[in-house]
C-alpha cells in the first residue's frame, strides 16, 4: 500500500503541472492580445490593461510567465478577481459552503445510487429495474439547469417548500434541494453502474462458491455481490468529481449560492475573464488531489490494485 | 469436533440400507430466448452413505448440472423441471430458500472445479473460510478463529495461521484448491460434491490433492460425489461410476465392471479413447472410416506399425531438423520498488530433433516448455544458446530469411477458443498465411482453403462459418488447417489437444498422425499429458524447473524411466494401473 | 477403497440404446445460417424495441437538422413581434412565441442543426483521435505508450466542461465548430483510455500471436486483427457521448459562452428564456425537451448497442 500510495503521488506531479500548465498556455497563448479577449465585448481602460499586463507578466516568455504563476501558486497567491480581491480570500470563505453542497450531494448519490443499483441488479428484468432504467436515462438525458429550473419551480415557487434561493450562510437545510439537482445525473450513472456490476458479480464462480457454503442470502448478496461491486463505482467517483465541479457552477448560478461555483457562474456572466481562469484553475488541482485520494480508496477496496507492484 | 457432528445428525437416523442421496428421473431445464433448452433429460443415480461415486461425461454433458441442481445452485434461469432429490429421505426440491441454507455447507458441502475464480478476490483467506463455519456451527470469536486454522491445516496448509489474512491472488492454484476443499469439508457434511476438483491443476498437484481428499472423506465417514471428465480418474478414485451423455445416463454401476466390460456404445468409446499406459503409438491409417475406437487398440501386430517403425530408424540416422543448443532464456520480473528478480525460465536446454519424427517435450506448469517452443518459433529471442532450422542459426533472421523461416515452421496453440480471430470467418482465417507471404491468386487460394479443409476432415461449407459456431475440436482443426496452408516442414504444437474432450482429443491425435505419414510433417509436441505423449511421440523431453531432467525415446521413457521426477509423473497420471477395455 | 456392504451394491444398468443414440463425435452443424459477431449483435439489437424507437428518432432528428424547411413554413426570425413576448399558442403557432416574440417550434426546427452538428462533430473528433492514440499507445507499448499516456492523463484532469469554459472564455468566435473542436481537445483520453485498454487485451490473444507466427506483418496486424476486436466498447462509449456533447453544448451555451447568440440553437433559446422562468416556463421547457428527447435517442441506442456487442450477455444469450 505504501508503495502504491507512493507512485500515486508521483504520478500526480507531472499532471499538475502539466494540467496547470495547459490553463495557461491556452489563455495566454492563443494568437492575439489575450487581455482583450479575457474581457471580450468591455475593454478595459489602458491603465488597467498595463496593470494586467505587468501582473500576468506577458513581456515575459510563456515558459517564465508560467514559472512565476505557478511560484505564485505554492505561496498561496492564487491571483486575483476582476475586483481586486485575491483569489484565495475568496476560496477561503466560498470553498467550505461549496464543499458542504458536495458532500452532501456525494452523499446522496453514492447512497441512493448503490441502493438504487443494487436492487435493480438483484431484480434484472423485473418492474424495478425497468423504471430504474428508464428513470436514470430521463435524468442523464435532461440538463442538470433544466431539472434545477424545474425544481426550484416546483418546490420553491408552487409548493413553497424551499427557498429559491440560498441565504449567505449557506445552512445544510437550505442546500438540501440544490444539492439534490447537482446529484441528479451521477445519481443516475451511479445506479446504472452498480447495476451493471452487481448483474455481473451474480453471476460469478465465487457468488456461487458462497451460497454453497450455506450462507444466507442477505449475507452473498452483502458481503460478496455489493463489495465487489463498489469497487467499479469508486473508480467513477474519481470522474464524477469533475462533473461535480461543472455542476456547482450551474446549481449555485440557479440557487445564488456564494460558493466557489456561484462565483465562477457570476464572472462568467460578467465576462470577467481572470476571475474564470483562476478559479478554475484552483478547482483543477482540486480535482487532480481529489482523484489521488478516490485511487487510494480504489486500493484500499480492491487488495489487488494494493499489493499490484 | 464429534460435538458438530452430532448436533447434525440427530434429527432422522437412516438405516445404513437406504440411500444417502437418491435421485429420480431429474429433469433439468434453461429458460433461453427460444424456449426451454433441457440440460438434464430423466438422470437417476443412488449414493449410499461411506460410498463414492463418480459422474463422468464429455463437457456439455450435464454432469455439473445435475450436481448444481442438488444444492440448486442453477445459475440463472436453470430451473428443476420434474423429478425429485431425494438426501436422506427429504426431496430437495421442494425445500424452501431457508431449508436449502441449513442443507448446504452443513449436510452437503460443495468444492468447485476452478480454484482461480471461486475465491473473492476482496477477502482474505482468514476470512472466506470462517464466514463458512460461522453459518454452519455456532462457533464465535476466537474459536471461530481457532477452527479456521484447524480447518486448513487439516486442509494440507500447514502454515494457515500465518496466512490467514493473506489474499487469493497470493496463493497458487494448488493451495487456493485446499482453501476450497477445507471449506467444503469445514462443516463435516455427509455429503460433498466435488466438481471437477482438480482439472485445473498439474498432475502431481492433482495427484496430492485426490489423496489427500481421499484421506479426509474417509476419516470423517463423508460420501463423495465426484464430477469429472476424465474415466481413468473417476475409475481410480470411486467405486461407482454414472456415465453421462447429452443430458442422460447411459451407463452406471460398480466401476471395474463398468472399465471391464462396457456395455453402452458411448461408454466403449470413452474406455477405448482413455489414453493409458497400456496404449501405443498411434499409427496412421489410410483408411478414414475406421471408427476411433480400434485406432487406439494396442495392436503390436500391425504391419504398418513394422514399416512405419523402420521408416523412422531410417530417418533417425539423419541429421538433426532442428537442434537446440544450450538455449537460456531469462525474464526479469519487477518486485515491490525498483528491484528486480530474475527468473530463469529456460535454463541450458539441448536437444535435436529429427524429419519426420514428433518429439515431445513434457512439464508442469512453470517448467518452460511453452517457453521453449516460444523461442523455437521466434517469438521471443533467447538470452543465450543456439537454435538451428537445417544447420542454420535462426536468431538473427530478418526480413525475408525470417518470413521464410515462418512460412516452414508453423504453430498449433493450446486454446482454439483464443487462437482463432473471432471477427474472421473460417475461409479468411486459413487464407490468412497465403495473403502475408503472397502465395497465388484469389482463385488459387480459395482452391486451397478447400483443399486444407478437406485434409482436416471438414465439409467445405464450414468456410463460410465463424469460430464461435463451431465446437473446440472443429477451431483446432480450422488451427491445423492454417498451419497447413503453406506446406510448413514443422508444426510446433502448443499444449494443443489438452483443452479438448477426450473422444476429440483422439480424433485429433489421429488426424495429426495421418497428417505426418502424408506429408512427412515434424512435430514439436508441447504437453503436460503424459498420456497422450505415449500416443504421438518418437521422443521424450520431460522438462522441470526450466531445465531437461531426462530426454530418452518414448519406450524408454515409459518402461523404464530413469529420474525420480519422471517416475512421479508416471505415477500421477490418472487411471495409470487401470487396465482399459480389457 | 472402502467395501460397500452387499445391499448397497448397485447394478450395473445400461440405459436403452434407442433413447440414447450416440452421434458422430464432433459434427459440424450444417445447417445453420453462418453468424458473424456483427450479424450476431444484429440479431439481437433487432428483436429490441427500443432499437427501433431510438434509431427512428435519430433519423427523424438528423432530417430536421439537414432540411429544416421540411418541417416548418414559419421563418424562425423575421416576423418577431414583442407584442407575442412569451405568448402561448396559437393557430399556426403551436408552441406558442419565445420572449423576443418569435416562433418557439420554428426556432426549435432550426435550433436543430447546431446541437446535432456540435454532438456529431466533437463525437466524431474525439472517436478518430482517442482511436487512433489508444491503439497506437496500446498496440506498439513502450516509450511511445508512456508518453502518450501521461499527456492524455494531463487532459484528462482537466474536466471537458471546465476546460472549455476557460477556452472559450478567450475564443472571439463560437460556432458549432469551435464548440465541437474546444470540447474533443479535453474528451479525447477516455476514449483513448479504453481503447488501449481493449487493445492490450486483443494484443495479448493466441490469434495475434498466431498471426505473428504465420508471418502476417505487425501494423497489417493491428489494422486487420487488434482494431476490429477492440472496437466494440469505443462504439458504445461514442453513442453515449454523443449525447453528453449536446447537453453539454447546452450547458455552456446556458452560461452564456457557448454558441454565439446569432447562432440558433437550444442551448441558446434555453439560456435566453431563463429569466422568465417563473411567468412563462413553457418558454424553457419546448426546447429543453426536444434537447433531452435527442439525447434520450442516443442514451438509449448505446445501451442497445452495448448489450448487443457486450461478450458476457452474448454468452449468455
Amino acid at each position: 500500500m505504501l508503495w502504491y500510495t507512493g507512485k500515486r503521488l508521483l504520478q500526480m506531479i507531472p499532471v499538475f503541472f502539466g494540467a496547470t500548465f495547459l490553463i495557461y498556455f491556452m489563455v495566454f497563448s492563443l494568437p492575439g492580445d489575450p487581455i482583450a479577449a479575457l474581457y471580450g465585448d468591455r475593454p478595459p481602460s489602458p491603465g488597467v490593461i498595463a496593470q494586467l499586463r505587468a501582473e500576468y507578466n506577458l513581456d515575459k516568455s510563456l515558459i517564465e510567465q508560467y514559472l512565476i504563476y505557478i511560484g505564485g501558486f505554492f505561496q498561496g497567491d492564487l491571483g486575483t478577481t476582476f475586483s481586486g480581491r485575491s483569489v484565495s480570500s475568496v476560496m477561503a470563505s466560498a470553498f467550505p459552503i461549496t464543499a458542504r453542497l458536495a458532500m452532501l450531494a456525494l452523499a446522496f448519490e453514492a447512497f441512493f445510487g448503490i441502493l438504487v443499483g443494487l436492487v435493480a441488479g438483484l431484480r434484472k428484468g423485473k418492474l424495478f429495474d425497468a423504471s430504474a432504467l428508464v428513470v436514470s436515462l430521463l435524468l442523464i438525458s435532461v440538463p442538470t439547469f433544466v431539472i434545477g429550473f424545474v425544481l426550484q419551480f416546483v418546490f420553491g415557487i408552487q409548493l413553497g417548500w424551499a427557498r429559491t434561493t440560498v441565504s449567505g450562510a449557506a445552512p445544510l437545510d437550505e442546500l438540501i434541494l440544490p444539492a439534490l439537482v447537482l446529484a441528479s445525473v451521477s445519481f443516475a450513472y451511479i445506479v446504472r453502474l452498480t447495476r451493471a456490476s452487481v448483474s455481473d458479480n451474480l453471476n460469478a464462480d465465487f457468488v456461487r462458491t458462497a451460497t454453497a457454503k450455506g450462507l444466507s442470502g442477505r449475507r452473498v448478496v452483502t458481503v460478496h455481490v455489493l463489495r465487489n461491486s463498489l469497487v467499479p463505482v469508486v473508480t467513477f467517483l474519481g470522474v464524477d468529481i469533475g462533473s461535480l465541479m461543472v455542476g456547482a457552477i450551474v446549481t449555485e448560478g440557479i440557487f445564488n449560492i456564494n460558493g466557489v461555483g456561484g462565483t465562477v457562474y457570476d464572472a462568467i456572466k460578467l465576462g470577467e475573464g481572470p476571475t474564470v481562469v483562476s478559479f478554475i484553475a484552483v478547482m483543477v488541482v482540486i480535482f487532480v488531489v481529489a482523484n489521488l485520494l478516490v485511487d487510494l480508496l480504489y486500493a484500499a477496496l480492491d487488495p489487488r490494485i494494493r499489493y499490484a507492484k | 469436533m464429534t460435538e458438530l457432528v452430532t448436533e447434525t445428525v440427530n434429527q432422522t437416523v437412516p438405516s445404513s440400507n437406504d440411500p444417502l442421496l437418491d435421485i429420480r428421473d431429474l429433469e433439468v431445464g434453461f429458460q433461453t430466448q427460444y424456449g426451454v433448452v433441457p440440460a438434464v433429460r430423466g438422470v437417476s443415480l443412488t449414493l449410499y452413505a461411506g460410498q463414492t461415486l463418480a459422474i463422468v461425461g464429455e463437457s456439455g454433458s450435464g454432469k455439473t448440472t445435475t450436481a448444481q441442481a442438488i444444492i440448486n445452485l442453477l445459475a440463472g434461469t436453470g430451473k428443476v423441471t420434474a423429478g425429485e432429490i431425494l438426501f436422506e429421505g427429504r426431496d430437495l426440491t421442494r425445500l424452501s430458500a431457508k431449508e436449502m441454507q441449513g442443507v448446504r455447507g452443513s449436510l452437503i458441502g460443495y468444492v468447485p472445479q476452478d480454484p482461480m475464480s471461486n475465491l473473492n478476490p476482496v477477502w482474505n483467506i482468514g476470512f472466506q473460510v470462517e464466514e463458512a463455519i460461522k453459518a454452519n456451527s455456532p462457533l464465535r470469536g476466537k474459536e471461530a478463529r481457532a477452527r479456521t486454522i484447524e480447518v486448513l491445516q487439516e486442509a494440507g496448509l500447514a502454515d494457515a495461521a500465518d496466512r490467514l489474512k493473506q489474499y487469493p491472488h497470493q496463493f497458487s492454484g494448488g493451495m487456493r484448491q485446499r482453501v476450497l476443499i477445507g471449506i467444503g469439508l469445514s462443516a463435516r457434511p455427509k455429503l460433498l460434491i466435488a466438481d471437477e476438483p482438480t482439472s485445473a491443476l498439474d498432475v502431481t498437484v492433482q495427484r496430492q490433492i485426490l489423496d489427500h481428499l481421499a484421506t479426509l472423506t474417509r476419516d470423517y465417514g463423508t460420501s463423495v460425489l465426484f464430477i469429472t471428465h476424465d474415466l481413468g480418474l473417476a475409475a481410480e478414485r470411486a467405486e461407482q461410476l454414472v456415465v453421462m451423455y447429452k443430458g442422460k445416463v447411459v451407463e452406471s454401476g460398480p466401476s471395474q465392471e463398468i472399465l471391464a466390460n462396457p456395455q453402452h456404445p458411448y461408454t466403449q468409446r470413452l474406455v477405448a479413447a482413455a489414453p493409458s499406459l497400456a496404449s501405443r503409438r498411434i499409427q496412421a491409417k489410410k483408411n478414414q472410416d475406421a471408427p476411433a475406437p480400434e485406432i487406439f487398440s494396442a495392436g503390436g501386430t500391425d504391419t504398418a506399425l513394422i514399416t512405419r517403425a523402420t521408416e523412422r530408424e531410417l530417418a533417425a540416422s539423419g541429421k538433426d531438423l532442428i537442434s537446440v543448443e544450450g538455449i537460456t532464456k531469462m525474464y526479469r520480473i519487477r518486485k515491490s520498488g525498483l528491484k528486480y528478480d530474475e527468473l530463469l525460465a529456460v535454463n541450458d536446454v539441448s536437444f535435436g530433433v529429427k524429419k519426420g519424427t514428433t518429439t515431445a517435450i513434457v512439464g508442469e506448469s512453470g517448467s518452460g516448455k511453452s517457453t521453449v517452443a516460444k523461442l523455437i518459433l521466434q517469438l521471443e529471442s533467447t538470452t543465450s544458446g543456439r537454435i538451428e532450422f537445417e544447420g542454420r542459426d535462426v536468431a538473427g533472421l530478418k526480413g525475408r530469411e525470417l518470413l521464410n523461416f515462418r512460412r516452414r515452421v508453423q504453430p498449433v496453440f493450446q486454446d482454439p477458443y483464443g487462437s482463432l480471430d473471432p471477427q474472421y470467418n473460417v475461409g479468411n482465417t486459413i487464407a490468412e498465411p497465403l495473403l502475408a507471404h503472397n502465395v497465388g491468386s484469389r482463385k488459387e487460394r480459395q482452391k486451397r482453403v478447400l483443399e486444407l479443409l478437406d485434409q482436416v476432415s471438414l465439409p467445405a461449407a464450414t468456410q463460410f462459418r465463424y469460430p464461435s459456431e463451431l465446437s473446440g475440436g472443429q477451431r483446432q482443426r480450422i488451427a491445423i488447417a492454417r498451419a497447413l496452408a503453406l506446406k510448413p516442414d514443422v508444426l510446433v504444437l502448443d499444449e494443443a489437444v489438452s483443452a479438448l474432450d477426450v473422444l476429440v482429443q483422439g480424433q485429433i491425435l489421429n488426424l495429426l498422425t495421418e497428417l505426418q505419414t502424408e506429408l512427412g510433417l515434424t512435430y514439436l509436441f508441447i504437453t503436460h499429458d503424459l498420456a497422450v505423449v505415449r500416443l504421438v511421440a518418437d521422443n521424450v523431453c520431460v522438462m522441470q524447473r526450466g531445465r531437461i531432467v531426462e530426454a530418452a525415446s518414448t519406450d524408454e521413457v515409459f518402461n523404464n524411466p530413469r529420474e525420480l521426477y519422471t517416475q512421479e509423473l508416471l505415477a500421477a497420471i490418472p487411471g495409470a494401473n487401470f487396465a482399459f477395455g480389457r | 477403497m472402502p467395501s460397500s456392504t452387499p445391499n448397497n451394491r448397485q447394478a450395473h444398468v445400461v440405459a436403452a440404446l434407442d433413447e440414447t443414440p450416440v452421434a458422430a463425435i464432433d459434427q459440424v452443424n450444417e445447417t445453420q445460417k453462418a453468424r458473424s459477431t456483427w450479424t450476431d449483435a444484429w440479431e439481437s439489437m433487432r428483436r429490441r424495441p427500443s432499437f427501433w424507437i431510438s434509431s427512428s428518432l435519430i433519423l427523424l432528428i438528423v432530417l430536421v437538422a439537414l432540411v429544416p424547411t421540411l418541417f416548418t413554413q414559419a421563418p424562425p426570425n423575421s416576423n418577431c413581434l414583442l407584442a407575442d413576448s412569451n405568448g402561448g399558442a396559437e393557430a399556426g403557432h403551436p408552441l406558442g412565441f419565445t420572449r423576443q416574440g418569435c416562433d418557439t417550434y420554428a426556432r426549435i426546427i432550426f435550433g436543430t442543426r447546431a446541437s446535432v452538428t456540435v454532438g456529431l462533430l466533437a463525437t466524431f473528433l474525439v472517436t478518430l483521435v482517442g482511436v487512433v492514440i489508444g491503439a497506437l499507445a496500446g498496440y506498439y507499448g513502450g516509450v511511445l505508450d508512456a508518453i502518450v499516456s501521461r499527456i492524455g492523463d494531463i487532459f484528462f484532469a482537466v474536466p471537458t466542461v471546465l476546460g472549455a469554459i476557460v477556452l472559450l472564455s478567450v475564443l472571439p468566435e463560437r460556432t458549432p465548430v469551435t464548440i465541437a473542436l474546444v470540447m474533443s481537445i479535453f474528451a479525447w483520453p477516455q476514449i483513448a483510455r479504453i481503447m488501449r485498454g481493449a487493445v492490450l487485451t486483443a494484443r495479448n490473444s493466441d490469434y495475434v500471436t498466431a498471426s505473428i507466427a504465420l508471418g502476417v506483418s505487425k501494423f497489417k496486424i493491428l489494422l486487420r486483427h487488434v482494431v476490429p476486436n477492440s472496437i466494440a466498447p469505443v462504439i458504445v462509449i461514442a453513442t453515449v457521448s454523443l449525447g453528453t456533447f449536446i447537453v453539454a453544448e447546452a450547458t455552456l451555451s446556458f452560461l452564456g459562452i457557448g454558441l454565439g447568440s446569432d447562432i440558433m440553437s437550444w442551448g441558446n433559446d434555453i439560456g435566453n428564456a431563463q429569466t422568465s422562468i417563473r411567468t412563462a416556463p413553457q418558454v424553457l421547457l419546448y426546447p429543453a425537451a426536444a434537447l433531452s428527447v435527442t439525447v434520450l435517442a442516443f442514451l438509449m441506442l448505446g445501451d442497445v448497442v452495448g448489450d448487443a456487442l457486450d461478450p458476457k450477455a452474448r454468452a449468455r444469450r
